[in-house]
């Protein structure tokens, strides 16, 4: 199938990218110079490559002039090496006669010396061209798709996703690391501008997850492998037992009632510990699945963890015939085939303990935001009574905006949702307890349909907004007023004054950040994180919910704080893109695979080595075989064979060296700059 | 353990309670001191306002004279002067311009300045290298009944954060209650004493001398305990404006090695506990003897 033309006619083409090239590398010039290397037939240079007039220009030029190799200098193969593939292959050349050079990203967009970075063009357009003269034809392999689809994160990204897809006919496995779906939507009481209630419009999709027949839901459950590629991924998924079988469980809830502990007794974590529950419980009156589960760090049957069967077990007694609890589930790795996955881990509340100033933990009557969801929602722990921790009921209550962002000490990136969240609980805790409210923002963010207004009606109201960012929460009293109170030190920045502010509860409007394992997650799947730690998408505008990855989709706040309707549009989107991947049924596979050449001397080496178990052994030619259906293109056997007696397609030994060679041999035409650098 | 000590101005002047009572309390613990031969002004006060070069080629020359005694730690027990030996080594660090004006300077007078010296509060030294275990199996008199804030002022832990958190330090509330005294919750443990204000505007000096010994009264402290003389000065020497302005507050205020020195049952003399203006009479109980 290696079929090398007896003569070489290579066209180059030159991309200026608009300024984006052609600022800091004189076009012209790299062609000129290209156009008199060897086998070269002609070089342009052309204002856009990848617009229709520069794809057309190559077919036209293969037809004109016979060209039997075509090399784009331009931008990254990562973005139109598929296009330029297309044009070559539209005017009848193989695709694989193609190569690209990357001059933008590794050129021009890097340096700021021009002739340098033009004399940098010009060396790697060389090597390409070196490279491009020994490229062989390929054949294309297509490939499968499996249309299953993991979803990974339960909040309400993940819960619309999963529904979108499964509506579409697709089977979805929904991991979710709690024991219940609803994520943090599902802790919220009321959601900004229209101050409908979170659990009202949540619920219903959390039960139509629950029910649908393509979705399978795996809460306490964690990914903890992930295999293959776009297409066809295997993925492990870990789940935790909850000494409870989802299938026997009723969720009749009896056994909660007769625990051995007659009252609840430990930290409730769906009310941030406001509330109490017992060690069987579930997360909440709503929760998905309705199965009830086991804290065995504190059920009286286990001790730290361990089974002792020391309890009466009551609960089992209350089950009786249904017999769902079982002390000796054990946990269970399962593996599903997928072709897309989206992730959807949602994000972490910012730590208030690291800003000490705001005296969380120091003065009980200091909140974060989310407890406060729980205090004023109506099946919180006060029944939507705002009651501090002191028993008392505020009469003025602070909100501090930006707590752990818009900070160099902290977060720097703005989390977005604070502003209109902080209004949202300004309004609830003026309508449940009458008190005087004071807002303290650096600068009211509220972009979106709605929100300005909400403001205004803020306003309205007679909550109070001063601007300018809180020094400290403190105790300390100056005069008798102050006395027994919470004072906010703070500079008010418009009337220019600092101010003493005494109030009985402050909230603190929590930022957004990534979750602490956020980098393990990345890496099981592939991905890459942004600075500040969110997963980065592929680009920030045209592919926002793609990743570098083919086939892992991203959408919520796992890539960057955002509220709940833009949350919904992504998931959206990343179902869309799911949906139009498998949708396609197989995938074009690069035939970058490798394969054994005539004189492998059988020494198996290579078999142990292959992560894809591709390579197999034929005892009658002693010699290793390689299934390219399985190879997926790593390079490892052919690094590893002692003999060289495994070849790469797209990687050839003479290819690459070719290429090396192009990069460092000496040239006629002097290269100042590159010649000047040791 | 061996440090460089350079002691600053005060320590040999108003402070001088401080040395006093620092000195045998590093002893005792078995860290020699060496103090600095020939040391100058540290570059603090008026200096950096009025021009940051020179008082940070004061604060060089020390340094240079530290790296050049051969020891890699040099301790500052003064607030200011740890503050400005901190900066003039970040200012070496960051800033190239700094650096040339300092090099020159030093090249001037046969110095040179490498960038290495370590500078260390003993706060610091006391809690981190030397340990509070080591500290209270030296305890003989723990101060059981005690009543202190702890008093940090603004230097030591800003801007630089070296060993604790600049809004909440704690390393002296560990460190008092590693002697057996109890920290009372003091919020205006970082505020500023009034620097100098109570020489130039003293109606706001001493207004925030009053805050800083009122609060300290209403929390039922029995003393303040600082690590700054300048903040010692403060809260002691004026008591009487407070009196004739506000009303009496009479609180105390000690530097935290005389808390020491009391615990590890050192000669009072040693301590310079007498030299206060409103000294503390209070002493801990001696401990009962175990019966055979």
């Amino acid at each position: 199938m290696v079929s090398l033309k007896p003569e070489i006619r290579i066209g180059f083409y030159v991309c200026h990218c608009g300024h984006n090239i052609a600022s800091m590398v004189d076009c012209a010039d790299v062609a000129a110079y290209v156009g008199q290397l060897p086998g070269v037939v002609l070089a342009r240079d052309y204002k856009y490559m990848c617009s229709d007039p520069g794809q057309e220009l190559i077919q036209k030029d293969i037809a004109e002039f016979g060209l039997n190799r075509v090399v784009v200098a331009s931008c990254s193969p990562l973005l139109h090496e598929h296009t330029f593939r297309a044009a070559v292959a539209a005017g009848g050349l193989n695709p694989f006669l193609f190569h690209m050079v990357n001059i933008r990203e590794h050129a021009s967009w890097v340096h700021t010396d021009r002739a340098a970075a033009t004399a940098k063009a010009k060396v790697l357009a060389r090597a390409a061209i070196r490279r491009a003269a020994l490229a062989r034809e390929l054949p294309q392999r297509q490939i499968p798709i499996n249309p299953g689809v993991l979803v990974v994160g339960g909040g309400i990204a993940g819960i619309h996703a999963a529904l979108t897809l499964a509506e579409a006919g697709k089977h979805v496995w929904l991991i979710e690391r709690e024991a219940s779906i609803g994520g943090h939507m599902a802790k919220f009481d009321k959601t900004f501008p229209t101050l409908d209630c979170a659990a009202c419009i949540l619920t219903p999709k959390m039960s139509a997850v629950g029910a649908h027949p393509n979705i399978t839901l795996w809460s306490h459950s964690d990914v903890v492998q992930v295999d293959g590629y776009v297409g066809n991924y295997t993925v492990k998924v870990r789940r935790r037992p909850r000494y409870v079988n989802e299938e026997l469980c009723t969720g009749c809830q009896e056994c909660i009632g007769n625990c051995i502990y007659k009252e609840p007794k430990f930290p409730d974590e769906f009310n941030e510990g406001l509330g109490k529950r017992k060690p069987i419980h579930i997360p909440f009156p709503q929760a998905t699945p309705q199965v009830v589960l086991i804290d065995p760090q504190v059920c009286l049957n286990f001790k730290r963890g361990v089974l002792t069967d020391r309890c009466k077990k009551t609960c089992v007694e209350a089950c009786g015939d249904r017999k769902a609890i079982d002390f000796t589930q054990k946990e269970e790795t399962k593996e599903i085939q997928v072709g897309a996955i989206i992730v959807a881990t949602g994000f972490k509340p910012f730590d208030v303990r690291r800003v000490p100033q705001y005296g969380y933990g120091t003065y009980p009557n200091v909140y974060t935001a989310l407890e406060v969801e729980r205090l004023v929602n109506a099946s919180g722990p006060t029944a939507g009574e705002i009651v501090l921790r002191d028993g008392r009921r505020p009469s003025a209550i602070a909100i501090i905006h930006c707590v752990g962002s818009r900070d160099k000490k902290t977060n720097r990136w703005c989390s977005r949702v604070c502003c209109m969240y902080s209004m949202k609980l300004a309004h609830l805790l003026k309508e449940h307890s009458g008190a005087e409210l004071y807002n303290f923002y650096i600068d009211i963010r509220a972009p979106g349909k709605g929100y300005e207004e909400f403001y205004d009606k803020l306003n309205e109201e007679g909550v109070h907004f001063i601007r300018g960012r809180v020094g400290e929460v403190t105790d300390w009293a100056m005069i008798p007023e102050e006395e027994g109170k919470l004072v906010i030190r703070v500079e008010d920045t418009l009337a220019g004054v600092v101010r003493r502010i005494p109030v009985d509860m402050v909230v603190l409007a929590t930022g957004l950040e990534p979750h602490a394992d956020a980098q393990a997650v990345r890496r099981l799947f592939n991905m890459s994180c942004g600075t500040e730690g969110f997963f980065l998408e592929r680009h920030p505008k045209l592919a926002p919910v793609s990743t570098f990855t083919d086939g892992v989709y991203i959408a919520g706040c796992c890539q960057g704080p955002r509220d709940i309707p833009d949350t919904v549009a992504q998931a959206g989107a990343a179902a869309a893109e799911a949906l139009a991947l498998i949708d396609r049924g197989h995938i074009l596979q690069e035939p970058n695979t490798a394969h054994v050449l005539a004189d492998c001397s059988g020494c198996k080496s290579c078999l142990p080595l292959c992560p894809y178990t591709a390579i197999g052994f034929d005892e009658a030619t002693h010699q290793a075989v390689i299934n390219e259906a399985l190879c997926k293109g790593c390079g490892t056997c052919v690094a590893a064979c002692p003999s060289g007696s495994i070849g790469q397609h797209l990687f050839e030994d003479d290819e690459v060296f070719s290429e090396i060679e192009g990069l460092l041999t000496a040239d006629p035409e002097p290269t100042p700059a590159l010649a000047a650098t040791p | 353990m061996k440090f460089a000590y350079f002691p600053g101005c005060s320590l040999k002047g108003l402070g001088r309670a401080y040395e006093e009572s620092l000195l045998p309390v590093m002893r005792h613990l078995g860290l020699e001191l060496e103090e600095l031969d020939d040391w100058n002004c540290c570059g603090a006060t008026a200096y950096m306002a009025v021009d940051e070069a020179k008082a940070c080629v004061l604060a060089a020359r020390n340094l240079a004279l530290a790296e050049r005694s051969g020891r890699d730690q040099l301790l500052a027990p003064c607030a200011a002067c740890y503050l400005v030996l901190n900066k003039t080594k970040h200012y070496f660090h960051d800033y190239p311009a700094m650096k040339a004006t300092i090099d020159r300077a030093l090249a001037a007078v046969d110095l040179a300045y490498a960038g290495d010296t370590a500078v260390r509060h003993p706060l610091d030294v006391l809690v981190n290298d030397v340990g509070l275990d080591a500290i209270r199996q030296k305890v003989v008199r723990p101060l059981r009944g005690l009543k202190v804030a702890t008093y940090y002022g603004c230097q030591l832990v800003r801007p630089y954060a070296t060993f604790d958190d600049p809004y909440n330090p704690v390393t002296m509330d560990r460190l008092v209650e590693a002697l057996g005294a109890t920290v009372v919750r003091y919020p205006l443990k970082t505020k500023c004493c009034g620097g100098s204000l109570t020489g130039t505007v003293p109606e706001a000096g001493i207004r925030m001398v009053y805050i800083l010994l009122n609060e300290a009264r209403k929390r039922g402290a029995d003393c303040l305990a600082t690590v700054c003389p300048l903040c010692q000065f403060n809260l002691d020497a004026y008591h009487a404006q407070v009196r004739s302005e506000y009303g009496d507050v009479i609180v105390p205020t000690v530097y935290f090695t005389q808390l020491m020195g009391l615990a590890f049952g050192l000669p009072e003399k040693q301590l310079g506990l007498h030299r206060a203006a409103v000294p503390l009479r209070w002493r801990p109980p001696v401990p009962e003897v175990a019966h055979a």
